[in-house]
């Protein structure tokens, strides 16, 4: 590798078995490497130890309420986009050991968990998802409240993105300002590319460790002619995108809307069923669940990911405050994109899609906001018409 | 890295999650389903400084953890008081505890009365049954410095006769000619002799200056609403009017998210919010 390496943001042009390399130098510094595979029908994310693990040769098909793997014609790495699990279940894990408490002859003491957690390497981020957890960094360490369990997982995460030249159905990050291109917070930022007498990959480095990562492969400094190859593809996917979704305007518009009648209709779609929610890379909610041991000496407390589409979440005593499921899809959509504004700066949806795939019913957030945008200009339309 | 690399080092990194044990000192009913605990730290420790209307999560062993508000007086550390009402698992399981019983305590969390904003004013104080008891810090505080305030109005509504919160104390500050006092029940039979009715109609006959008055109100939603448009009603400005929220809280420092009213997170924005900021999400349908 020649010096001009060291500058981040230069971009560079490995082959494929320069990614197990990639890979085998991670694991030789400690990282437990994770990223996309299949299992179980879906591309989810789980350790991956060599090339072979990645879901080479697939590619997902994603609708409202749909989700299929599908064989790909070439034998791209990346060539689909994100599965129902996020990068959240490492950092945030949907069931979090807080302490353990045990007595002794009337004496209470406490115990807390042991804090030796992986150095994740996570190889394959989209650059939605590097937003999502930039999302979860201000819900858990942003305010005067830090979370020492998630700080903790999140410490040493090294991030290799993955730059989307290729979007999903239900895909809208051109929408939400996140990507197809990841811009910042990676260590090391990949564009594949896959023509049909070659398959290669751009890659530069965002970050000094990747820099040194980035140092012990074997590259070439990338052509102008293949730099202007992966922009023109990456130009081409924002264009592409499955889905739109007009972010004008859109937390007035939420709050403005608290009591318009489309969210009776949506409920009428609505299952309540949390799948959204628990799709979502950054819905951060959760509960406690307090056990005993059968002898009565130990008790656990335990985190875990909760839902707003469950009754029990607003619960207090004499009923729970959002009864209705009209009341709690609105609580849902308007923190994602509206309060969520209010409370950390920045909004709680990514475009990643998700919930739109994974919602067994196919409601689309992108729709369900067109529908109240429509409703609006339909009012006004109506107002003038009297006039 | 990316971004996490501003994390602080995990020394530097308390864990909020993780409960100072506190020993009962004294746990005695109050009335036939409220009952007051007075806690110690297990450690011998000092205790922690709270503010008025703040709030601790109470955790009993195996059972669970509950946000109650602190009733005791800001200015006596020790013991750590909190008034509950037993409506669930976990108050049931507090409600047996003994002397020398352990319980987890994590706070104290939340906002506080402006009692010190209030300086200067008249103040009417409007609770609801067991609203009561986030007030009391209140009663303490200000008739420790009772010179810096106007007039002092406590109105105060419950269910029954039989529900009057902290009536020994109640009695003794009824004594005394600083303090105007209010009571008034749902319902009542004889020897019961004193107003019958809501809350709110306590506010036209209560005597204040509207426009130098501080109102603080804590109760069942609907009775603040009404409060409200009573006190404005009366002249009140709507920024001198503040209230104490309750939404479900699992953590109390805006992880869990259970507590969210709109963009407000009940458990660290509030629970002690001043009213316009809370006015538009008060007046929603199920917010």
């Amino acid at each position: 590798m020649n010096k001009d390496a060291s500058t981040t943001g230069e971009q560079f042009r490995i082959t494929q078995d320069q990614l197990q390399k990639l890979l085998d130098v991670l694991r030789d510094q400690g990282y437990e490497t994770v990223g996309p595979t299949v299992r179980e029908g879906v591309i989810t994310y789980d350790q991956i130890d060599g090339v072979e693990d990645l879901p080479i040769g697939w590619t997902d098909e994603q609708e409202p309420g749909k989700y299929r793997l599908k064989k790909r014609s070439d034998k791209a790495l990346f060539g689909y986009v994100v599965g129902p699990h996020s990068w959240k279940k490492f950092v945030y894990p949907p069931r979090q050991l807080l302490w353990r408490m045990h007595r002794d002859n009337g004496t209470q003491k406490l115990e807390e968990p042991s804090e030796d957690y992986p150095r994740y390497a996570f190889f394959g981020v989209r650059s939605c998802e590097i937003q999502a957890l930039a999302v979860q960094d201000k819900v858990f360490m942003g305010s005067d409240y830090r979370d020492r369990y998630y700080a903790l997982r999140r410490k040493d995460n090294l991030i290799i993105a993955v730059n989307c030249v290729e979007p999903g159905g239900t895909c809208f990050c051109a929408s939400m300002d996140t990507g197809p291109k990841a811009r910042k917070a990676f260590d090391l930022a990949l564009t594949e590319i896959v023509e049909k007498d070659q398959h290669y990959f751009l890659i530069e480095s965002g970050s000094d460790i990747g820099t040194d990562i980035l140092s012990e492969l074997k590259s070439d400094p990338a052509t102008d002619k293949q730099i202007a190859r992966a922009d023109e593809l990456l130009e081409k996917a924002a264009r592409n995108m499955g889905r739109q979704l007009d972010t004008t305007d859109i937390k007035d518009l939420l709050y403005r809307n608290a009591e318009n009648r489309h969210w009776e209709q949506v409920a009428k779609r609505c299952l309540s069923c949390s799948n959204c929610t628990m799709v979502c890379p950054t819905c951060f909610c959760s509960t406690v669940e307090d056990t005993t041991d059968l002898t009565g000496t130990s008790a656990e407390r335990v985190r875990r990911w909760d839902s707003c589409f469950t009754l029990e979440f607003s619960y207090i005593h004499g009923g729970a405050v959002r009864p209705s499921e009209h009341t709690r899809y609105r609580h849902w959509i308007t923190h994602k994109l509206a309060s969520w504004q209010d409370q950390f700066g920045t909004s709680g949806c990514v475009g990643c899609g998700r919930c739109i795939t994974w919602c067994p019913v196919g409601i689309d957030i992108t729709e369900e906001i067109k529908s109240l945008q429509d409703s609006e200009s339909l009012t006004s339309d109506e107002a003038k018409a009297k006039e | 890295m990316a971004n996490a690399s501003e994390i602080l080092q995990p020394e530097a990194l308390s864990n909020e999650m993780l409960p100072r044990l506190y020993t009962v000192n004294k746990l005695y009913k109050d009335t036939h389903d409220t009952f007051t605990m007075e806690l110690v730290p297990a450690d011998g420790g000092p205790s922690m400084s709270f503010l008025p209307g703040q709030f601790n999560m109470l955790y009993v062993f195996g059972v669970g953890e509950v946000p109650i508000s602190i009733s005791g007086d800001p200015d006596r550390a020790i013991p750590l008081v909190h008034t509950l009402r037993e409506v669930g698992s976990v108050t049931s399981a507090l409600r047996t505890l003994k002397a020398g019983d352990t319980v987890g305590v994590r706070g104290p969390y939340g906002t506080a009365w402006p009692v010190d904003q209030a300086v200067g004013h008249d103040l009417v104080l409007l609770a609801g049954g067991i609203g009561l008891a986030p007030l009391r810090p209140v009663l303490y505080s200000i008739l420790f410095r009772r010179r810096k305030y106007g007039k002092v109005v406590l109105l105060f509504g419950t269910r029954s006769p039989g529900d009057i919160l902290y009536k020994k104390e109640l009695q003794k500050w009824r004594s005394r000619f600083d303090l105007d006092i209010h009571i008034t029940v749902d319902r009542a039979i004889r020897p019961w002799r004193g107003n019958v009715g809501v809350v709110t109609s306590l506010i036209p006959r209560a005597s204040f200056d509207p426009m130098h008055t501080t109102a603080m109100i804590c109760g069942p939603e609907i009775m603040m609403r009404f409060s409200i448009m009573e006190l404005t009603k009366r002249g009140v400005p709507e920024d001198h009017i503040w209230v104490s929220m309750e939404r479900n809280m699992k953590c109390g420092c805006g992880f869990c998210g259970h507590c969210q009213c709109g963009p407000l997170f009940v458990c660290k924005d509030g629970p002690v919010f001043v009213y316009p900021r809370i006015k538009d999400l008060m007046n929603k349908y199920e917010i």
